[in-house]
């Protein structure tokens, strides 16, 4: 049975209470998305700021539970300061672990779990055990849809 | 009516399901409001309808398709009974209340209403009791018009006449499946009818708790579901007055809903059948027979009494064991409520609260309960919600908030 520590670690409990890069930016010259996951209510605005080729500024608005505010809190500390390609990258490895365990839900041991830090992820490599709990997926991957929403507005 | 008491201990043991186990612990289910549960009386009736009648219905002329043909239309009849109905005529099959107020949207709005003319909601609605009248608006700039509701979560029905200026339907809830609010049903129907409108009462959430009573609600349309109410899912009801059911064309094509095909058109079948397209869910519908026959044994007079009782259990205990920290959305006043407690727990978040409850075998719903005009209102995007019905007892309420105390002591900051 996954326990509650398999999905609250301490590195998420500490960007649920102190959430980094939260607030808003002013648009424009900032670009905003914003996320709903219709199933429990939640709600994200992700605003960035890319200045010469770069992400300059991120911040991350809205309300939601512990799994989606440290996800997306985490994510923005990760995407900070990257090229947007960088920042598709860092994405794109994040959903990769999201998915890679959804196909062992039947109970199959997860064969990436002896492989800490393959995935290059760093602190996001705490939420890899959401997926052992397969409703909250959808939480911890919410600001990182909106990611790739706002993302898709910078035309690069 | 029936004095007698609800024994819970009974009534737990003919459902299956509450006797296992979740992550270690008993299931204590407080998630009635989403589904309920079904007794063994329902799975059984479902098992011999399979078992033994199996056939489609209003079409052979061989036994066993007689006896599945007689089993839904005594499962119309019982189900008339049920809710005060006049003549068995009056139910119309339908897969839930969703469908059920779709029909009328799409049957009766489409018929009856044209630009300009209002709809009016309540706050407490359900999406079900809403998105199918703004697709109306939207396709025949029909106006949507709500009444709002107290600091208490009750209906302000101040400046109801006001509202009901141009109202040709008022579409209500009979109890709210987020605050638990009980709205006036006959006042506003009375008040509807005054001005010439219509009243469509979603009793989704009232019908598996109280005794039911059409005719006393005065009310031109009902619709509920029977998955909530410890009959199978996929088997839901309309009740409309005839005459009105009479003047309305059917929803959806296909089978059974015909008097005649030609190669020019069709000529549709009366009431109820009209509006009974293709091949019914038949087990469903004896299934939910036997849920109104399992109701109806226990009384549904002891069932109102029992939950009244054990709300007012829970909102002490609740009250008493975590105070200021712990809000219950809604009435407090027992006359204005059910057994539905929407809670606000020191900040943590719902779905948060429903993890931590979830180890311990406590199942609540985390969410927007489908009621997102209403969250806003709130000022909220999502409740822990527990609901309460006939099998739970003081026990699942301690444990609730034992769960309750855990999940604070894990989200301490």
């Amino acid at each position: 049975m996954a326990g509650l520590e398999d999905l609250y670690r301490e590195v998420i409990l500490d960007h649920y209470r102190s959430p980094r890069n939260r607030g808003e930016l002013e648009t424009p010259p900032a670009i905003m998305a914003e996320g709903f996951n219709p199933l429990c209510g939640d709600e994200i605005q992700v605003y960035l700021l890319v200045e010469d080729g770069v992400i300059a500024e991120i911040r991350i608005g809205g309300q939601g539970c512990s799994i989606s505010q440290s996800s997306a809190s985490m994510m923005s500390a990760a995407v900070l300061g990257r090229t947007p390609d960088g920042a598709r990258e860092v994405l794109r490895s994040f959903k990769e672990m999201m998915s890679i365990h959804e196909h062992g839900l039947d109970g199959e041991p997860i064969s990436t779990d002896d492989q800490p830090g393959a995935s290059g992820l760093g602190d996001l490599e705490a939420l890899r055990g959401v997926v052992k709990f397969p409703v909250r997926i959808k939480c911890a991957t919410l600001g990182w849809n909106t990611l790739d929403q706002v993302l898709d507005q910078t035309g690069t | 009516m029936s004095t007698a008491t609800l024994n819970v201990t009974t009534v737990k043991a003919d459902f299956p399901l509450l006797g296992r186990e979740v992550n270690g612990h008993p299931i204590v289910y407080l998630d009635s409001g989403a589904t309920s549960q079904k007794p063994r009386q329902v799975l059984d009736a479902l098992d011999r309808y399979y078992e033994e009648i199996n056939a489609n219905i209003h079409r052979g002329a061989y036994l066993i398709a007689e006896k599945a043909t007689t089993a839904v239309e005594d499962s119309r009849a019982a189900l008339a009974g049920f809710v005060g109905a006049s003549a068995a005529e009056e139910i119309v099959f339908t897969k839930n209340a969703t469908e059920s107020i779709n029909l009328v949207a799409h049957s009766w709005g489409r018929t009856n209403l044209s630009e300009g003319d209002v709809i009016l909601l309540t706050t407490l609605e359900h999406h079900a009791n809403i998105v199918p009248w703004q697709q109306l608006a939207a396709e025949r700039g029909v106006v949507i018009r709500w009444i709002p509701l107290d600091d208490d979560g009750r209906l302000d029905l101040t400046d109801l006449d006001q509202l009901l200026d141009g109202v040709r339907l008022v579409a209500v809830s009979a109890a709210s499946n987020v605050l638990g609010t009980l709205p006036p049903v006959r006042r506003i129907a009375d008040a509807a009818h005054a001005v010439g409108a219509l009243c469509l009462v979603d009793a989704s959430q009232w019908v598996p708790h109280y005794p039911t009573n059409v005719a006393d609600w005065d009310c031109d349309f009902m619709v509920f579901t029977g998955h909530k109410m410890c009959g199978p899912t996929g088997i839901g009801l309309l009740w409309g007055r005839r005459h009105l059911l009479d003047a309305m064309p059917p929803f959806m094509g296909g089978g059974s809903m015909i008097q005649n095909v030609t190669f020019e058109g069709f000529t549709p079948a009366d009431v109820p059948t009209r509006f009974e397209a293709g091949t019914q869910p038949i087990a469903e519908i004896v299934g939910l027979r036997a849920a109104v026959d399992y109701l109806n044994a226990i009384g549904m007079e002891a069932i109102r009494q029992h939950e009244l009782d054990l709300t007012a259990y829970a909102m002490r205990t609740l009250t008493e064991r975590f105070g200021d920290d712990l809000a219950i959305h809604g009435p407090h006043d027992l006359e204005n409520r059910g057994g539905t407690l929407s809670l606000a727990y020191r900040g943590i978040h719902p779905h948060d609260l429903s993890q931590v409850l979830d180890q311990h075998g406590i199942c609540v719903r985390a969410g927007h309960h489908c009621a997102k005009p209403l969250m806003k209102v709130l000022g909220v995007n999502a409740t822990a919600r527990a609901s309460l019905y006939l099998y739970n007892d003081e026990s699942d309420v301690d444990a609730l908030a034992d769960g309750l105390a855990a999940a604070g002591d894990f989200f301490a900051f």
